[in-house]
């Protein structure tokens, strides 16, 4: 079988599984459910290795495909194929998706159990994957919009999961509004495009733009502009963010697939895939990189106060992508990509682990109230210990090298890319104590009374479940938090999953060693040839020089964390009353969902209420109200007639037929 | 052939009946005037038809005449169930179908 064939499989899967549990959702048993739907994502991994094989079996320089089912819209001069496009990029990001996504679904098997809605959970689940692998494997604009706004109604559906639970339906229609913003700026970008170009496939699109643009043009800048806003909306950068925090009302698994490992990544990917429009405009390019800096430091700072859990561990993630944008805006493909895989692994990880404590504490998130976790579930301590180890960048870790790989090519592009190296640093100082601040304060310190519980008694008993955000009693009906919890310590295949995402979060970025070996960077690069930026190579020893500086800036901070954390466990409450200020602007998640209500949800609430007072009230009532009374008028003056009386009707027939008898005796004569 | 006053006499017969439909208010009544008016229709076509010196006319009164029998079943039909549902039978009294 040939690659793109595999390729088709891959979609295949997930779209089977999520119609066959959806349709059979009354007579498959809960736990076939499950099965199915992980054993679909697991068959479509396997048929995204095969394909990668079947790549690797041919030359560098040949493995890209384009494979088509069925002409999508063929009219006019427009010839949309339903097609797919395979090359390194999208088989890297396929085999990123379906890898963690068949883990998450195992972890997922075990941590839903007790809830009502398992079936449509994993529905959803299987055809999240298929959106995402859509977007990934699409081979023109047209599928790639598809799958974008797939990827946005399943993200949507998942994160108002628990939908009696009001918190979590806003927060479904925050992220679904922000993304169609998004959205926009994606169809405009693809309509330009056409415009310009006259396709919308890949090839012809990469292959005709350097041809028709000339660098930094307006039209190919504009463009890449708009690509930017879809990619910011989907991949949470400022100031399209506000989105992601409160998607954590999501169950965990979904935090931990779509709004960690994969989905948020999708803006990332497209940058990639897109980087010949990107190289014909380096201001756009540049852009996307400050904005994918700003975001990095504004989500770290938050990161070190937030008290909530899984909100904390959100903004990790919007300050991680905010690093890949930074890699794949300033060239560095190889090493954004990179650091994206390695992101999913330990991310993934740490929600996995949160969604573990946060169902030892029946619901509660706040970190404040968690505490000596580390006696009381050992495996769900280590584990969560490997994530963030790999967060923080500590060596030789996964999170080491890639994250450093894409300072060290800042760092090599010199000049105004300095600025990306020397503040890059500090974001990892702030995320090795953001990190640390997290799992010392819920690993380490006196054990709270559920870690209690557990030692002594070796289980839990919960209260009646309540939302962590309002305080109101839960409806278990929906599900969630079900009669009983799951954590990892009971629960073999949520040990599994977290298991195997721990390794590769230890060991994952060996495959990528300055100076030793270069595995994901060499299968990349033939993907990435042709802008001018590829050439760019920091040297080795650059490299090394890099990862020490890194290697040095995480022990430091975590050092940090544990002075502030663990040293003293008063100093960082007087911390934040000397710098009360800070700390409030910083709790405030600096302000930036009462700007975005004051500069775009007021103004537009007001327009929309003076339309209402007037435009509506008079033009589109008047329109409506005028036609209705007009018919009823008329009606009302024919309705006279109809009077009943047989005789007015013989009159006004017998008046009738002599007034056109009259009429033609006068006109003939 | 003047066939003057044979229309004369057809008008007034029509006259006569279009009158006592508009006048009267027997159902009864309102049929035979009716009866009047497609008689006054017959000798009208009669009278052409003996004027222009073909049959075509004479065949048309033998089908008006036939139609004319159809409408009397159905009305003494209608009027006898009428009758029998001891309605009023008064066609100003009968005026369930006002709009």
């Amino acid at each position: 079988m040939t690659g793109t064939a595999w390729a088709w499989l891959v979609l295949l899967f997930p779209l089977l599984g999520s119609i066959v549990i959806a349709l059979g959702y009354r007579a498959l048993p809960q736990k076939a459910a499950g099965m199915i739907g992980t054993a679909a994502i697991g068959l479509s991994f396997a048929c995204g290795i095969a394909a990668l094989i079947s790549l690797l079996g041919e030359d560098a320089d040949a493995r890209h495909h384009a494979s088509s089912l069925w002409d999508y819209a063929s009219v006019a001069g427009l010839d949309i194929k339903l097609g797919i496009y395979l090359d390194q990029l999208s088989i890297f990001m396929v085999l990123v998706v379906t890898g963690v996504s068949t883990l998450i679904h195992l972890y997922s098997y075990g941590y839903m159990q007790s809830d009502q809605g398992y079936h449509r959970f994993f529905s959803y689940l299987n055809f999240f994957v298929f959106s995402m692998l859509l977007l990934v494997l699409a081979g023109n604009f047209v599928l790639l919009i598809v799958g974008w706004a797939f990827v946005g109604f399943a993200s949507y559906a998942l994160i108002s999961f628990w939908y009696r639970r009001e918190t979590a339906t806003r927060a479904g229609m925050k992220a679904f509004v922000i993304n169609v913003v998004g959205d926009i700026g994606l169809v405009l970008a693809a309509f330009l495009i056409f415009r310009e170009l006259g396709s919308f496939d890949y090839g012809t699109v990469f292959e005709r733009a350097p041809e028709v643009f000339s660098v930094n043009e307006w039209s190919i800048t504009a463009i890449c502009l708009l690509l930017l806003v879809g990619a910011f909306a989907k991949s949470a950068q400022l100031p399209l963010h506000t989105w992601l925090p409160d998607a954590m009302e999501g169950p965990t698994p979904v935090s931990s697939l779509i709004h960690a490992a994969t989905m948020v990544t999708a803006g990332v990917y497209l940058i990639a895939r897109t980087h010949v429009l990107f190289a014909l405009a380096p201001t756009a390019a540049d852009i996307s990189a400050f904005v994918g800096l700003a975001t990095l430091l504004v989500a770290a700072t938050i990161a070190l106060v937030m008290t909530d859990l899984k909100r904390a561990i959100a903004y990790s993630t919007m300050s991680q992508i905010g690093y890949m944008v930074v890699g794949v805006s300033i060239g560095a493909y190889g090493a954004g990509m990179f650091h994206l895989m390695t992101h999913a692994f330990f991310k993934a990880l740490l929600f996995m682990a949160a969604g573990s404590i946060i169902a030892a504490m029946a619901n509660e998130q706040n970190i404040d109230r968690m505490g000596g976790f580390a006696k009381a579930m050992r495996f769900t301590s280590v584990t969560m210990l490997c994530g963030g180890l790999a967060l923080a960048a500590f060596p030789l870790t996964s999170g080491f090298f890639s994250k450093d790989e894409i300072l060290a090519y800042a760092g090599a592009r010199g000049g105004m890319y300095l600025i990306f190296v020397v503040l890059g640093y500090f974001g990892a100082f702030l995320t090795a104590i953001y990190t640390f601040r997290l799992i010392f304060r819920v690993l380490q310190g006196e054990p709270c009374a559920e870690a209690r519980e557990l030692i002594e008694t070796g289980h839990v008993a919960h209260e009646a479940p309540k939302n962590p955000a309002t305080g109101e009693p839960e409806d278990t009906d929906v599900g969630f938090p079900g009669p009983e919890h799951h954590i990892a310590e009971q629960s073999a295949p949520m040990r599994v999953a977290m298991g195997v995402l721990a390794f590769l979060a230890l060991v994952g970025g060996l495959v990528q060693v300055p100076g030793v070996d270069n595995v994901i960077a060499n299968f990349l690069d033939p993907a990435f040839e042709g802008p001018v930026l590829s050439h760019v190579h920091p040297s080795i020893e650059w490299d090394w020089i890099g990862l020490a500086i890194g290697g040095v800036i995480s022990l430091l901070g975590i050092w940090a964390a544990h002075w502030l954390y663990v040293a003293n466990p008063e100093r960082p409450r007087a911390l934040e009353q000397r710098l009360q200020g800070l700390h409030d602007f910083l709790f405030h998640k600096w302000y930036f969902d009462e700007a975005i209500d004051l500069l775009v949800v007021r103004p537009a609430l007001a327009i929309g209420r003076f339309a209402n007072r007037t435009f509506e009230r008079f033009v589109v009532d008047g329109m409506v109200t005028g036609t209705e009374e007009t018919v009823r008028s008329a009606g009302g003056i024919v309705s006279r007639v109809q009077n009943g009386f047989v005789r007015s009707y013989a009159l006004l027939l017998i008046a009738g037929f002599a007034g056109l008898a009259l009429y033609f005796l006068l006109s003939s004569s | 052939m003047n066939i003057t006053w044979y229309i004369v006499l057809s008008s007034l017969l029509f006259a006569t009946g279009a009158v006592g439909i508009l006048l009267r208010r027997s159902p009864m009544v309102i049929l035979l005037c009716l009866e009047l008016m497609l008689n006054a229709g017959n000798l009208a076509l009669v009278a052409f038809s003996r004027m222009v010196g073909n049959e075509q006319g004479q065949v048309f009164a033998v089908i008006v005449m036939v139609i004319a029998a159809c409408e009397v079943v159905v009305g003494l039909g209608l009027i006898v169930a009428i009758f029998r549902r001891r309605l009023p039978l008064n066609v100003d009294d009968l005026r369930e179908l006002r709009g």
